[in-house]
């Protein structure tokens, strides 16, 4: 832990412990974890003399942060209005049948994290599912089971 | 790179890096928008690296990843210059041909090349019929540059405006220039941009902000996402004339972290320019200083509001406060504060270049310029599409989309994101500006132009905008806040089949509350989406309501499937696909569907071969009664299993 905090101290000094910039650093810290750390809020909290609450209420207002650890591969549908008129509600519930996991939820494996998203600007793969960064435009059942099956 | 330290110092730079350039070097250009990057344009662009370098081409050829193109349809898009050859929906395998024959050979690639209804081939990227009703003014430099090299954006004329702003022009020459060329803000709201900027420059305090809103959040929109990707110095030049004109020193970029290569070339661009001494102290040896800061939003649509981005920058939650003075007087900190969208900043170098009354000759009475679209949903040109205000949106959606997916049936446009509406056939012909579009009740917002065919449900459209305001709103204040989720409430229970008589008017009622009461233009354009689908749609509405039925077949608590027992096949595909095993049958006996352990899911629909046809969706009436057990199928010719 005290190396993980010590990557928290050098996060707060890239931003010369600026209050005005606690969510860049937030962003930094989730992309550290891909969650945030009860210590590490701690942490930030004490170094820059901002109340836990008063963080704890920017973690849990933007979509960006999450408060639970996450799974190791990220899958997420996109919902975005391109995305529902072509079909996004049928391929996020084929992903939630495939990996046994709600939107939000990490599988008790800690495998995977599902989530889903409001348009990630290409509307003309769409419906879109995105593992771990790969791009699948409107995936048959098989082709999902195939991409899942993949991930270790 | 040594600073720029005048007028005369940017002109010379720009005619270095041209006289280096040779116009007749074949230079490969690869579009590495987000939607090209999705389709793996990276590995087409190292396709060619390794190819080029294979044929012992190294250092003849010029490889440059652009921004976007805008036909994201059929990406990755690939112009060989300097013939301008295009090809589209570019794989790996297609690069050694592509070198042999068009590079080295001189010759064209045939299936590369857009064929159009005819079976002409088209050469040329400006010749596609998706380009050729388009101008793109603002947007088409995207094709040309490497956004990563402000070396390209120079050498195509740029920061020249920014130098004849602060050497020819007064701050007060250039607020009226923009003021004279009518630019309203293309974020939404079409305020006048330079009564704004005039607002700002006039607010007592000494030190003012200027803002690019880069937190595009209106779900099937992306045209700011891809100039900022596609042109950074175009967004940033545009910044500068305006932090100039307003006399701010301090300006910021809040770009969506979702938009990581906007992120990426936003900060190359900024290190750049500070470089050459367009950013920073004494910028081009005028005396004016500026310089801009960062801030990555971690994502809440609200926060795209002016005053709650404002907040944000602060360090705070991103949520909105009231607007008693204009955050144009009292925004960050307090400060005269004023906020463009990205398209509206890349739009000022152009005014300043070249002036008001060019500007002025494009567009309809109230609306001038030309404006970017994001056309996506069921068109068959998916893309961002860049013409002048006053275009039909028949024309857009037609003879630039090129009509509606797979020969179906237009049933609606959707415009202006969340806080826009939907709009039916009947007014396809009404040209496309800012006021046209808010008085059939929806609005230009940024841009989202969303097509739907016969296949989609608009009480389920509706639906689909509330919940994903329900999800946005803040919760700061109450009209917004529960009247959203009640009004959210009504359309699932409708959609559920639950509808009671009066459900559509108490709709309309809450509508008004949330629109007359919210603190901000997320709840007081929150019903547009339902007041405008009941306008145009009310029969879809009375029809889920009073009938229990679904005209298009997308609300599952309304449809049931059946298979015609007359037309199947027994080719067993439903059968093994069903994910929940409702289908029986086997080979040679007609396949039915239990109905009680149906989930709706329409898998059995999506793969029934086309040529059978044989899954049909039922609404609002009991499927036929399913054949008797062990029925043998008839078959039709030439359907032999």
């Amino acid at each position: 832990m005290a190396q993980k905090l010590s990557k928290i101290d050098q996060i707060i000094a890239k931003y010369q412990a600026d209050k005005s910039t606690l969510i860049q650093m937030l962003l930094e810290i989730q992309r550290e974890n891909r969650w945030l750390p009860k210590p590490a809020v701690a942490r930030l909290s004490q170094r820059l003399g901002i109340p836990i609450n008063q963080i704890y209420h920017i973690a849990t207002f933007y979509k960006a942060f999450s408060l639970i650890p996450q799974g190791r591969h990220a899958v997420s549908v996109c919902l975005g209005t391109a995305c529902h008129v072509r079909g996004a509600p049928r391929l996020l519930d084929r992903v939630t049948d495939s990996l046994h996991i709600e939107p939000g939820e990490t599988s008790t494996d800690m495998k995977f994290t599902l989530s889903t998203v409001n348009c990630l600007g290409c509307c003309a793969l769409g419906p879109v599912i995105v593992v771990d960064g790969e791009y699948h435009g409107n995936p048959s059942l098989k082709e999902i089971e195939r991409v899942i099956a993949s991930c270790d | 790179m040594a600073q720029l330290k005048s007028p005369a110092d940017l002109d010379r730079t720009r005619q270095q890096i041209i006289s280096r350039r040779d116009p007749a070097k074949p230079c490969i250009t690869i579009c590495s928008g987000t939607a090209c990057h999705a389709y793996a344009s990276e590995k087409t662009a190292t396709a060619f690296v390794n190819e080029i370098e294979r044929n012992g081409l190294k250092g003849k050829v010029d490889i440059r990843r652009t921004g976007c193109h805008g036909f994201c349809e059929r990406g990755p898009i690939v112009v060989i210059f300097p013939e301008e050859v295009c090809y589209l929906g570019v794989k790996p395998n297609d690069i050694p041909e592509i070198i042999s024959t068009t590079l080295v050979g001189k010759e064209l690639v045939d299936r590369l090349l857009y064929e159009d209804s005819n079976g002409e081939r088209v050469v040329h990227e400006g010749e596609i019929p998706f380009y050729k009703h388009q101008s793109r003014i603002v947007f088409g430099n995207n094709r040309l540059i490497d956004p990563k090299s402000i070396d390209d954006y120079i050498a195509l004329g740029g920061y020249s405006a920014l130098s004849k702003a602060l050497f020819e022009m007064s701050p007060e020459e250039v607020v009226e220039t923009v003021k004279r060329a009518n630019l309203r803000g293309r974020g939404g709201g079409g305020f006048p941009t330079g009564k704004k900027w005039e607002t700002t420059r006039n607010a007592p305090g000494e030190i003012k902000y200027v803002i690019v809103n880069a937190d595009e959040g209106d779900p099937g929109a992306y045209m700011d996402r891809s100039l900022l990707e596609g042109n950074p110095h175009s967004v940033l030049e545009g910044l500068i004339i305006g932090a100039y004109a307003i006399g701010s020193h301090e300006g910021y970029v809040y770009v969506r972290q979702e938009y990581p290569l906007a992120v990426e070339n936003l900060f190359i661009a900024l290190n750049q320019a500070r470089e050459y001494g367009l950013l920073g102290k004494n910028i081009l040896g005028s005396g004016f200083n500026f310089d801009v800061t960062t801030h990555r939003g971690a994502g809440a649509f609200v926060s795209g509001e002016s005053s709650a981005l404002m907040t944000a920058l602060e360090g705070k939650v991103g949520e909105p406060r009231p607007k008693y003075t204009r955050t144009a007087v009292s925004g960050i900190w307090e400060r005269p504060s004023n906020l463009n969208n990205v398209e509206t900043w890349a739009t000022v170098p152009l005014i300043i270049s070249k002036g008001a009354d060019w500007f002025t000759s494009i567009g309809t009475a109230g609306s001038k310029g030309t404006k970017i679209f994001s056309l996506v949903g069921k068109v068959n040109n998916t893309g961002l599409v860049e013409v002048p205000m006053g275009m039909t949106l028949r024309e857009i959606i037609y003879d630039i989309g090129g009509g509606i997916r797979q020969g179906k049936k237009f049933k609606a446009v959707q415009t202006g994101g969340p806080s826009g509406g939907c709009l039916p056939e009947g007014l396809l012909d009404i040209p496309v500006d800012f006021d046209e579009l808010t008085k059939v009740g929806s609005m230009m917002g940024s841009g989202g132009m969303i097509v739907m065919d016969e296949d989609n449900c608009m009480v389920d459209v509706a639906r689909y905008f509330l919940a994903f305001l329900a999800e946005e709103s803040c919760g700061k204040c109450i009209p917004c806040r529960e009247g959203i989720r009640q009004m959210l409430h009504i359309l699932n229970r409708i959609c559920d089949g639950q509808g009671q008589t009066g459900d559509i008017e108490l709709l309309e009622e809450l509508s008004e509350v949330v629109r007359d009461a919210s603190l901000c233009a997320l709840g007081t354009t929150a019903p547009n989406p339902v007041l405008s689908t009941i306008r145009y749609f009310r029969d879809e509405y009375e029809a889920h309501v009073k009938e229990r039925r679904c005209p298009a077949g997308v609300c599952k608590a309304l449809i049931s499937y059946y298979i015609q027992p007359e037309r199947c096949q027994a080719c067993l595909r439903c059968l093994r696909e069903c994910p929940v095993g409702a289908i029986t049958g086997d080979k040679n006996l007609v396949h039915v569907i239990d109905q009680d352990k149906c989930t709706r899911c329409g898998t059995c629909l999506e793969v029934c071969p086309p040529r059978f046809a044989a899954v049909l969706i039922f609404s609002g009436e009991p499927v036929p009664a399913a054949p008797p057990q062990g029925t043998k199928v008839e078959r039709t010719k030439g359907t032999q299993q």
